[in-house]
């Protein structure tokens, strides 16, 4: 059984139907560039997958026993993050918060997941900074290792690389090819196509109702994604 | 001086007791409003207290013209309770403009508590009190030092047992949100926790002055320090000694303990803005003196 399904999935937002007939399944280990127009449903869908809002029709199957909660997230930044007094340490051991139950501190368990992932994503050196004296890739990687705090098996990522520069953007990317090469399914919403496609096994293009479903290379040779290449090489 | 020394004071029980009530209640609203404001400030709803205590203010207007003026706790206390459900439900749903509402909520308050005061035997003096506070905060009843210590042991359990979950729907309600935590529950109770401080705290220090009491000391802690824990601990440290400094010197010198306690806070937050500013700048002298080397 395929890790998540979309079984003709609608979505609205504030009234308005953003999208519809949305159909397709993820298996595990799979990476998917969500890409689409801003206004094209992409991020309502993405908050549909976490929970975040409900379906307005049709339903989100998941299977191999995941739950919306076991979802990691990576949401773009917000104003109030941006001088918020609080350590790395501090904001990746918050990942762990959804299955510690009403635990009322981090246990030892807690702190080693916290440490692998801040190890991984080379942040233990910073572990005890404060995260808005960080620069835009250093606070990128330190939500992705909340985020990985907070899942075992799917990540979803909101625009990841949004006011990166190229360089840090291109070393977000590796990072994540790599996770995605220990066996963690991703799914990325991004209006950068041609990362997505240089970088996703698979991509949804979304413009209220899904206009290519497949894998990269596909889409790739595909004429649309050939014109959405060529607008970007542009 | 008011009672004359602070022995004969001690002396006189009924003295003593009012005393001694509000000492106890003091302490303890400063700590609550000083924990609750380090979220309430760093959500950006810093103005939210300050909207609730011109609500208070038009409550308290309103148990003293319907003569319950006794019992004005029981009166205030679901009048700001409900606003404070409002408030935060436009802050959420963005239907109006949380800052709007704010100012719309205040000052229609004020405009018909000052009315509303008409019907008081001594109106020009009820309404200075509710709004500056009283002489040793002489208006706090059994009733409000109960209540208080209720409202504090929640807070207090709550910043203890859910300090992980506060610092994760702080920080980011929408991945919050996606972990499975209930938002809107900590939303609803950060909301009611809010409005009984702010409520008791008037009978402090007056109703313009209450949100000194929530934003003060969370700012001030977050000049000098820059950990979620140490922010919340120093914020609540700075409260007590606030409060201590600013009341004892109020039964010195004789004045008000409103004005006295947010001076106090003033003062303290101005020093930590100099520790904040000077730890930058040796911060940067050593990570400049790093780049040399």
């Amino acid at each position: 059984m395929a890790l998540l399904t979309f079984e003709s999935v609608g979505l609205a937002y504030g009234g308005d139907n953003v999208a519809h007939d949305v159909s397709f399944s993820v298996q595990a280990g799979e990476f998917w560039g969500i890409v689409g127009e801003n206004g094209s449903g992409k991020t309502t869908l993405m908050k549909a997958l976490l929970g975040l809002i409900p379906c307005a029709s049709g339903r989100i199957v998941m299977g191999e026993g995941l739950k919306p909660a076991e979802i990691g997230y990576l949401p773009q930044q917000s104003a109030i993050q941006k001088d918020f007094p609080a350590s790395v340490e501090e904001v990746v051991l918050s990942g762990t918060i959804g299955y510690r139950g009403l635990k009322p501190f981090y246990g030892r368990a807690e702190r080693a997941l916290a440490n692998k992932n801040m190890d991984m994503l080379g942040l233990l050196p910073l572990k005890k900074r404060c995260y808005q004296e960080l620069s835009g890739g250093q606070q990128q990687r330190v939500l992705l290792a909340r985020a990985l705090c907070a899942t075992k098996k799917c990540l979803v990522l909101d625009e990841p690389t949004t006011g990166l520069d190229p360089v840090v953007t291109a070393e977000f990317y590796h990072v994540l090819h790599e996770i995605n090469q220990s066996g963690m399914t991703i799914i990325m919403v991004s209006h950068d196509v041609e990362q997505a496609v240089r970088c996703c096994t698979h991509i949804l293009h979304l413009s209220c109702h899904p206009l290519f479903i497949g894998t990269a290379a596909q889409y790739k040779a595909s004429p649309l994604g050939r014109k959405y290449l060529e607008v970007h090489a542009l | 001086m008011m009672y004359g020394s602070i022995a004969s004071i001690l002396s006189d029980p009924y003295l003593k007791e009012i005393l001694v009530r509000a000492v106890v209640v003091g302490v303890l609203v400063s700590i609550c409003a000083s924990l609750l404001g380090v979220t309430l400030v760093l959500k950006r709803y810093s103005m939210i207290g300050d909207g609730l205590s011109h609500v208070g203010f038009g409550a308290l207007a309103l148990a003293t013209a319907l003569n319950l003026g006794n019992a004005s706790t029981a009166v205030s206390l679901p009048i700001v309770l409900v606003a404070a459900f409002l408030l935060m439900g436009m802050s959420e749903k963005r239907r109006m403009q949380g800052d709007a509402a704010i100012a719309v909520l205040s000052t229609g308050a004020i405009a018909i508590g000052t009315l509303l005061f008409r019907f008081s035997k001594n109106q020009y003096a009820d309404i200075c009190n509710s709004l500056f506070g009283t002489a040793s905060m002489s208006t706090l009843s059994k009733t409000d030092l109960w209540v208080t210590v209720a409202v504090s042991f929640v807070v207090l359990a709550l910043f203890l047992l859910f300090f992980t979950r506060i610092f994760a729907v702080t920080f980011d309600e929408n991945f919050a949100k996606a972990t499975g935590v209930h938002v809107r529950f900590y939303s609803l109770l950060l909301a009611a926790l809010t409005a009984v401080t702010v409520v008791i705290g008037m009978k402090m220090v007056g109703a313009i002055m209450v949100s000194g009491l929530i934003i003060f000391p969370a700012l001030s802690a977050m000049r000098v320090s820059r950990r979620f824990s140490t922010v919340v601990i120093t914020s609540a440290s700075l409260a007590l000694a606030c409060f201590a400094i600013g009341f004892a010197a109020s039964l010195l010198l004789d004045v008000q303990p409103g004005p006295a306690i947010i001076t106090v806070h003033v003062i303290v937050f101005l020093v930590c803005c100099l520790i904040g500013f000077l730890k930058n700048r040796i911060r940067t002298a050593n990570s400049k003196k790093i780049v040399v080397e």
